[in-house]
């Protein structure tokens, strides 16, 4: 099952939605992934123990791991092109 | 049952006159304050935190920005509302060093320490709503405002 690390700035309110909206994507495709929250500031020392992470704020560290920008899953725009490139990766 | 988040007609603003998004964040934290949702912190914390992870959304019509601050700060969850006489520059939250006008500022002010998942999807197809943002920009009163903002942030998802 893949892992995603879903962050940013505080770890509580846009996270939550991208979050959300990543269960409901890999639930209506049947796809098992786990996702779990956590501020942009604690993204480097976290992403080990995941398969990508998807930020909704801008992150300028350096992890080992896929990183998805996913501001479109906010505003909606090229929102389905996320959300498959993030499946596509859940699928992997 | 949880009740519905109240937004207060003290916390939402129509042409607010701001020279620049310090000034704006800073007059609707205060309001927070005086009513009593967020505690003596909770303004600072908003310009801190916007300056080192900017909340400006860019739409294709709107742009909107969505502060906030850690929910330890917050006494109630609610949010406070200001439509700009004219748009003050963000930052986008996807790219610290792109300026977006923002004319539309929705200060969350959340105290759950897991995010409120409903509020948050209701905030988020908010800002989609480009006709409704239209609306309250050109049209809508502050008291109409307060009674969409209530209506819209505080229904349920697929209803």
């Amino acid at each position: 099952m893949k892992r995603i690390l879903v962050a940013c700035g505080n770890g509580i309110a846009t996270s939550t939605v991208v979050a959300t909206k990543i269960r409901e994507a890999a639930s209506e495709r049947n796809l098992p992934v786990t996702v779990n929250q956590c501020k942009l500031m604690e993204v480097e020392s976290m992403a080990s123990d995941y398969d990508l992470v998807v930020t909704s704020g801008q992150f300028g560290g350096t992890v080992t791991v896929p990183v998805v920008t996913a501001i479109s899953l906010l505003t909606g725009i090229g929102e389905d092109e996320t959300i498959e490139e993030i499946m596509n990766f859940v699928k992997q | 049952m949880r009740k519905g988040m109240i937004i207060s007609k003290q916390c939402v603003f129509k042409g607010v006159d701001c020279k620049d998004k310090s000034e704006a964040l800073s007059f609707l934290a205060d309001k927070l304050y005086v009513e009593g949702f967020v505690n003596e912190k909770y303004k600072e914390a908003i310009l801190t935190r916007e300056q080192n992870y900017p909340t400006g959304l860019p739409g294709s019509e709107w742009n909107i920005a969505i502060p906030h601050a850690d929910f330890h700060l917050v006494n109630r969850t609610t949010i406070a509302a200001a439509i700009l006489k004219q748009p003050v520059l963000f930052h986008s939250m996807d790219n610290i060093k792109k300026d977006i006008p923002v004319q539309i500022i929705l200060m969350l002010a959340i105290k759950e320490p897991h995010g409120q998942i409903q509020m948050l999807q209701n905030v988020i197809q908010f800002i989609r709503n480009h006709e409704l943002l239209k609306k309250i920009v050109d049209e809508y009163t502050e008291q109409q405002i307060v009674a969409v903002l209530q209506m819209q942030l505080n229904q349920k998802m697929g209803a």
